[in-house]
């Protein structure tokens, strides 16, 4: 299982866990609607689990976007800068949003793998 | 999240909106939809393109009847309802006595009654304020039996004029009693998205079969509270609680316009309404806060709340509704500036998010407006 999620509707996929990639849910990205703007965190910098490491709006709302996991911020997707309805039509792949270098595998394991997310999603 | 446990108030078209997908929130006690399965980007572009209908029957509508209606009436509004002529609409607010907008509405005189249109949040407090104070005056009837269908953009008059071709004799901000889908309805041209456009008051057990004769038409697609809330926004047009509230007065909105002359100091009916001597000081010496349009100069959308700082950091006001433009395509927001500030071109920061967002004081509306005038 190389794909988990959080309860704040970001996956994160462990492939490479020098460099995980991090994006929102297609839930997320329809719970938003129309995404017209993402700031992304800086890279470089390391951020604990929970923190918060960008923002992404709609023309509605902004929403926080969580660090899955405590680690070094290596890339950001300049593509999804560019054009932000990459999350909309493209959350789990082309509008993902950056990657990190995971300090602790552990903190990977606790997340939720796609049933236990499906369940979450059946209960909202 | 929705705090109360009361259910919420559903309109005539609830099940059409279900069925047509909608997204269903809370507005003002009403389940309303947000926007349909395209989105509100595709919905706001299809409105300034073509056509876009909207469901706003949770706003209320009142009738007054009397002779002494107008008059009465214009103890509340500071509005010339007076010398408004049969079959004309205008646009006014309800002031409380510290010159507050208390709410603001539309004002039409038909043809032995007047009709207002004010707003969902505001209506049982409209309809006690106009019951205590002119109930004595004038016979006040609040319109539940009725729902309102907002037809807007370019083509709106096309696709309606297939339905009943005398509603192109209307120009903007009149209005006129034509039969659609087999009822009676009160047709004004008029809207609130910046676009030529009309919005139908129709009997609720009529609305569902106007609504479907309209999203027939080949112009027509629903569109939902999220794209009538960018498209007011581009078009400069306040939204009650947000750009205007009991705390801030016509002055100091900008929409001292809508104090016809003869309602000035000096008029042949001046004042007479709540707040008037708050009014006409400001009128007379000016403000020292106004609503102005900003344009951001980063992708950013401002929102809500948003402290305005100058260059040195010193508050100058906070921003009362912003997004991104969908069809201006940059941040676009209304705030409050001190006047001084409150300049074309000027530079001001929005504080968000610990950065602070550079934008622009810009004239409104950000998109212009496209009413079908004579």
């Amino acid at each position: 299982m190389t794909t988990k999620f959080t309860s704040d509707h970001e996956w994160i996929n462990i492939e490479d866990h020098e460099a995980a990639v991090v994006g929102i849910t297609l839930h997320a990205q329809d719970a938003l609607g129309d995404v017209v703007f993402v700031e992304l965190p800086t890279v470089g910098r390391t951020l604990k689990k929970g923190e918060v490491a960008g923002v992404v709006e709609s023309v509605k709302a902004a929403a926080d976007i969580y660090m899955p996991v405590t680690g070094e911020v290596v890339e950001v997707n300049e593509a999804l800068r560019a054009e932000p309805a990459l999350a909309n039509s493209d959350p789990m792949g082309n509008g993902w949003f950056f990657k990190v270098h995971v300090s602790d595998m552990a903190e990977f394991d606790q997340l939720m793998d796609p049933p236990a997310y499906d369940a979450l999603l059946k209960t909202l | 999240m929705n705090t109360t446990t009361a259910p919420l108030s559903k309109t005539p078209l609830h099940a059409l909106h279900e069925e047509l997908g909608a997204r269903m929130v809370e507005f003002a006690g009403y389940s309303m939809p947000v926007s349909y399965p395209t989105g509100i980007l595709a919905e706001h572009r299809h409105c300034r393109a073509s056509a876009a209908l909207f469901d706003v029957s949770h706003m209320g509508q009142l009738r007054l009847t009397g002779d002494d209606a107008a008059r009465a009436l214009e103890s509340q509004v500071p509005v010339d309802v007076c010398g408004l002529d049969v079959g004309k609409q205008r646009y006014g607010y309800f002031t409380n006595s510290n010159g507050g907008i208390a709410d603001d509405l539309m004002i039409a005189r038909r043809d032995g009654d007047w009709l207002l249109v004010v707003n969902a949040a505001c209506k049982a407090a409209d309809t006690a304020r106009l019951q205590t104070s002119i109930g004595h005056r004038c016979t006040v009837q609040p319109l539940p039996e009725l729902a309102l269908l907002a037809l807007q953009g370019p083509k709106s008059p096309a696709a309606l004029a297939r339905l009943h071709p005398g509603v192109l004799s209307l120009t903007f901000m009149t209005g006129g009693w034509f039969e659609l889908a087999g009822e009676r309805c009160w047709v004004t041209r008029s809207g609130y998205t910046g676009e030529d456009g009309f919005e139908v008051s129709v009997p609720a057990e009529a609305a569902e079969a106007l609504a479907r004769a309209l999203l027939a038409q080949p112009e027509v697609r629903p569109a939902g509270l999220g794209a009538r809330d960018t498209l007011r926004l581009e078009a400069g047009l306040c939204l009650h609680g947000h750009d205007i509230d009991a705390t801030t007065t016509p002055v100091e909105a900008g929409l001292a316009w809508a104090i016809q002359r003869v309602r000035r100091p000096g008029g042949a009916r001046e004042g007479g309404y709540p707040g008037a001597d708050v009014i006409a000081r400001q009128l007379a010496n000016g403000v020292t806060n106004k609503r102005v349009g900003l344009v951001g100069l980063e992708r950013a959308p401002v929102r809500e709340g948003t402290p305005l700082l100058d260059a040195h950091g010193r508050k100058l006001g906070h921003v009362t509704s912003g997004t991104l433009g969908p069809t201006f395509d940059k941040p676009v927001a209304m705030a409050y500036l001190a006047a001084n500030h409150a300049v074309a071109s000027h530079e001001v920061y929005a504080e968000q998010r610990g950065r602070r967002w550079p934008m622009r004081v810009a004239p409104l509306p950000f998109v212009a407006h496209r009413y079908h005038r004579l």
